[in-house]
């Protein structure tokens, strides 16, 4: 079955979107496929500085046949509606249609509508041009002499020309005819801009990527990755050293070039000097270029790598020199921003912050540090923290915003202001705080533990989330400019890491801004939920806990998910379940019948069969025995209990019939099931849970 | 390139440089056109590029244009920091579709050979809030520095550019000093002579760098500028809403315009004005907004009223 090759190939696609946009073209033109009846068997897709690329193959030559019935109007309708009937079919009278027998409602016309199956290319011809004109770039534009008309091509930058060839192997393929804003599809590309620019004419994919590679232009970007990563990787070897892996950097470097090729250069050894995470910032942002450390010490090195996108005349000479030049500058700058930085006391810079809006409606930095502060204060004697450090951290920990190096390069927050205030002779501990404050950035991230760090990291991250509720600006759908989601989830993992009991309403009622305290624990409870659910743990137990109501202790939480969990997965504890939902169901049932509740103690005089009277027994022990476990909140304890309570359930509804034809009986057993709802409402509703 | 006396080489020489980038694009057909006569933050203010980037007519021009970044000067210490530099733009229109190859080409003619270094186009949207314009494009990296900025703008001025330009900004001082092999800006060579004739940068604008700074950072004088911004916006609007020349078949229909320049020039005034205060800290972060905005209302209705003239298309 024949092949599709796409390519569109334009001026420089930003690095950034080149993987999002092949995985675009290769979804967006396979659905459309799929969605023709033209059912493939494989395609992928490929980006480069200067193209996209896609293969499929394996697309059948021509569509299926489709047949439709079209039921249309009763024999003898109006003529508008057999008029409609005709127009809407395309059959030229009613000659053409079937008639179907309906005893009932009487006959009617039936249309049966052969639609042949068009040529495979010719649906490309018609979908192609759709799709190039409906590509979702996050950003693109018009160009040249045609966007001076409206509705012009827009696309990420300037289209220069399309290869579009289907068949199949083993013939020459044919060239989709289409045309968008003046482009001709055809077969031609060029290869690298400067080794290779002269045009090359392709047939299918197998030629076009071979014919890329003898051009200078390695296709795959997985291939460009790993070509970077082991050339680099060697160089770096070779003179003793170890490269820095920085998997972000590798992916923007690899959508930077076309041909890679690795060099090394280096900068002056006095440059060391300045904080290794300053320098590798410094390399990094602004030259996309790899740092490297010295094998045996494991301190950065002063040499770095980059990667070009051409093999120079002179070997690399000019342009390594050239790298090293602006990186000499760069780092003279960094320097010169760290020592003025030092200067300074952290301290000292406080006052600045009272001319700083940290938001419209919550005020200037300096208040939102003193809401930190005082927070911090409040939080510090439950995590163990030493409340006068706790409160120094937090007054300092934004200060170094205030650095030039930070102002340089934001992601050195936090860790500036750790080494200005070390360098001030700060506590050690206050000075880990200040760089610790921030974290956990995101899932991967280290979560503090020193006392310190967690109580004013805590602090941090309540008082954005309660000053954001309080303003009713919180997060929707995909839009969370100030990142409320990581910062509820980073409080979730201090607490569960550091099995903190941090009693959230109370917390949120110490905070400065007045908040729906119930709305935001509802928050907490989502992004609970979603962490278990990525961590593969059953998030409607998490549900489940929190409509007992008044938990408002993410760690108690997390250990009931955690026993309630590990309890469902035995036999003991799905029985259970299946039981009090039997009785929960029955109950609900009859209480809307009755349009009354079943609560109050069961009446022992009424007990008629034994299973009713061991089951009540089985209750009021399960009850003492799983009360006294969960008052040492010895979850499994409470669960183990609870389980006991299995086989007197099972053994109730075996024998005991509960709408029974005495309504003083019948009543007395509806309030013994309630007993079993609320026994196991002792550690979770149960109603909540999932089968 | 041999051939010409090192004062005329951009090898060589600051000036050699200027003339060199002038020449080729004169000889590809732009107006070369001399600097405006005015205080603007960059060479996109020169009403040939702002306001010749709007309606349907045809426009290619190149010229120097000195560019001042009061917040940047460093009392002429930084080896590369400077409020008073100058940049080399070029505006096409409608952009050709062979524009990246006459931009290296035109680094080719300044001596910048690709096979020798590694040129590079890296993502870089251009946005000036200032002057409500906004476009696609690059950075260009020459050896991992950046050399110019390569825009095809989109809006300008708040009006749709309709067909787009490509504009082209080179960073002279940078090139000059990635050509001649220097470090620092003041070193550059400016006339290419040696020995007693030779004249640096340093020597024509280092003595000015640190009187600026000063200036710029100590004692510029906030009241009068406050006023200045005042009376600059207010004389664009006298000026915008003087010139509107109403249809006289239809009163109120707005047809044509007949002081969109004059405007203008009031428009770059209050932005420069803006960056004098900014520069001297006297303004709030909040106030800072609401400032550009005032500088963009300004270049829009200016936008406006030139896509009402005969040059704008009207």
């Amino acid at each position: 079955m024949p092949d599709l090759l796409l390519e569109l190939f334009s001026e420089e696609i930003p690095a950034r979107m080149q993987a999002k946009a092949a995985e675009d073209l290769r979804r967006m033109v396979t659905d459309k496929l799929v969605a023709e009846g033209l059912v493939y068997e494989g395609a992928k897709a490929f980006a480069t500085p200067r193209r996209l690329a896609l293969t499929v193959h394996g697309i059948p030559v021509r569509q299926p046949d489709l047949k439709d019935e079209r039921k249309g109007p009763k024999i003898g309708a109006p003529d508008a509606a057999v008029q409609g009937f005709l127009k809407a079919t395309g059959l030229k009278s009613l000659d053409e249609a079937k008639i179907q027998k309906d005893p009932k409602k009487g006959d009617f016309y039936v249309a049966l509508i052969e639609k042949p199956g068009r040529p495979a290319i010719d649906v490309l011809a018609d979908i192609l041009p759709v799709i190039v004109r409906t590509f979702p770039w996050p950003k693109s534009m018009r160009w040249g002499e045609r966007s001076a008309k409206p509705g012009a091509l827009q696309w990420v930058r300037p289209l220069h020309s399309i290869i579009a060839t289907f068949g199949p192997e083993t013939e020459e393929p044919e060239i989709i005819k289409f045309d968008i804003a003046g482009i001709e599809a055809g077969q031609v590309t060029r290869g690298h801009r400067f080794m290779a620019p002269a045009e090359i004419s392709v047939r299918r994919f197998e030629d076009y990527e071979a014919k890329l590679q003898a051009a200078k232009v390695v296709l795959d970007p997985a291939r460009r990755k790993d070509i970077i990563l082991a050339d680099a990787k060697e160089l770096a070897f070779a003179q003793g050293f170890e490269l820095v892996e920085d998997q972000v950097l590798l992916d923007e470097v690899s959508g930077l070039i076309e041909w890679p090729v690795v060099l090394m250069g280096s900068f002056d050894e006095s440059f060391l000097s300045i904080p290794g995470e300053v320098i590798r910032a410094t390399i990094r942002n602004n030259q996309k270029c790899f740092v490297v450390r010295d094998a045996k010490s494991g301190k950065l090195a002063n040499r770095f790598i980059l990667v070009a996108n051409i093999e120079a005349s002179d070997g690399g000479k000019a342009i390594v020199a050239g790298n090293e030049r602006v990186i000499r500058a760069r780092l003279s700058d960094a320097k010169f921003f760290y020592e003025t930085d030092l200067k300074t006391k952290l301290e000292d810079r406080l006052p600045k912050f009272e001319q700083i809006v940290f938001h419209e409606k919550l005020g200037t930095q300096a208040e939102r540090i003193a809401r930190i502060e005082r927070l911090a204060a409040e939080i510090a004697p439950l995590v163990g923290a030493d409340v006068a450090k706790a409160k120094r951290a937090a007054k300092l920990a934004k200060a170094d915003l205030l650095t030039e190096a930070v102002g340089e390069f934001p992601e050195v927050q936090g860790l500036m202001g750790k080494y200005y205030a070390q360098a001030a002779g700060e506590d050690a501990s206050v000075a880990a705080a200040i760089e610790e404050h921030y974290k956990p950035q995101g899932p991967g991230d280290r979560v503090p533990s020193d006392p310190v760090s967690i109580a004013v990291a805590l602090a941090d991250k309540i008082d954005i989330l309660t000053g954001f509720w309080a303003i009713d600006e919180k997060p929707t759908g995909s839009k969370d400019p100030f990142a409320l989601r990581r910062a509820a989830l980073g409080v979730i993992r201090l607490v569960a890491d550091n099995g903190i009991r941090l009693p959230l309403l109370s917390i949120f009622g110490k905070a400065a801004k007045s908040h729906d305290k119930s709305d935001l624990l509802a928050f907490f409870a989502d992004r609970l939920k979603v962490q278990l659910r990525e961590q593969g743990a059953r998030h409607d137990l998490v549900d489940a806990v929190f409509a007992l109501g008044g938990q408002d202790d993410l760690l108690m939480v997390i250990r009931r998910v955690e026993a309630l969990g590990k309890f469902l997965e035995s036999d003991d504890g799905k029985n259970l379940l299946a039981g009090t939902k039997r009785a929960s169901n029955i109950l609900a049932i009859e209480e809307k019948k009755d349009k009354r509740k079943f609560d109050g103690a069961p009446d022992a005089s009424l007990y008629k069969l034994d299973e009713e009277k061991a089951l009540a027994k089985a209750i009021d022990q399960v009850k003492a025995d799983a009360g006294a476990a969960l008052a040492k909140e010895d979850f499994a304890a409470a669960m183990a209990a609870m389980a006991k309570l299995r086989p007197a359930v099972d053994a109730f509804f075996d024998k005991v019939k509960v709408n029974d034809d005495d309504p003083k009986v019948r009543e007395n057993r509806l309030k013994l099931l309630n007993e079993i709802r609320s026994a196991t409402r002792a550690v979770a509703d149960f109603s909540k849970i999932q089968d | 390139m041999d051939s010409l006396p090192p004062h005329m080489r951009p090898e060589r020489s600051f000036q050699g440089l200027i003339l060199t980038l002038q020449r080729y694009w004169a000889d590809y057909g732009c107006v070369i056109l001399q600097p405006y006569d005015m205080e603007v933050g960059a060479g996109t203010f020169h009403p040939a590029t702002t306001l010749r980037a709007l309606g349907p007519k045809r426009w290619n021009a190149a010229y120097v244009q000195p560019s001042r970044r009061p917040k940047d000067g460093r009392y002429g210490e930084n080896p590369n920091r400077l409020q008073h530099y100058y940049q080399f733009q070029v505006i096409l229109k409608p952009s050709p579709p062979d524009i990246q190859d006459l931009y290296l080409k035109s680094l080719a003619a300044i001596g910048v050979d690709s096979a020798l270094h590694d040129i590079r186009f890296v993502e870089d949207d251009w946005e000036s809030p200032t002057l409500g314009a906004w476009g696609l494009g690059w950075e260009c990296w020459c050896d991992g520095m950046e050399v110019s900025q390569f825009t095809y703008f989109q809006q300008v001025a708040g009006v749709e550019c309709a067909p787009v330009a490509g504009e082209l900004t080179y960073g002279l001082e940078r090139l000059a000093m990635y050509v001649q092999g220097v470090d620092r800006v003041y070193d550059l060579n400016f006339n290419g002579r040696e020995g007693a004739d030779k004249v640096t940068y340093g020597d024509v604008f280092l003595q000015a760098e640190q009187e600026y700074s000063r200036h710029n950072f100590e004692h510029s004088d906030t009241a009068m500028l406050f006023e200045q911004f005042k009376m600059a916006e207010g004389a664009c609007k006298k000026y915008l809403e003087a010139g509107w020349q109403e249809n006289l078949k239809e009163p109120g229909k707005k047809e044509r315009h007949l002081m969109a320049l004059p405007a203008y020039d009031q428009c770059i005034k209050a932005s420069h004005v803006f960056n004098l205060l900014d520069a001297r800290g006297v303004i709030s972060v909040t106030e800072r907004q609401s400032y550009i905005l005032r500088v963009r209302e300004l270049a829009k209705a200016c936008g406006e009223a030139w896509v009402h003239t005969e040059a704008g298309g009207a």
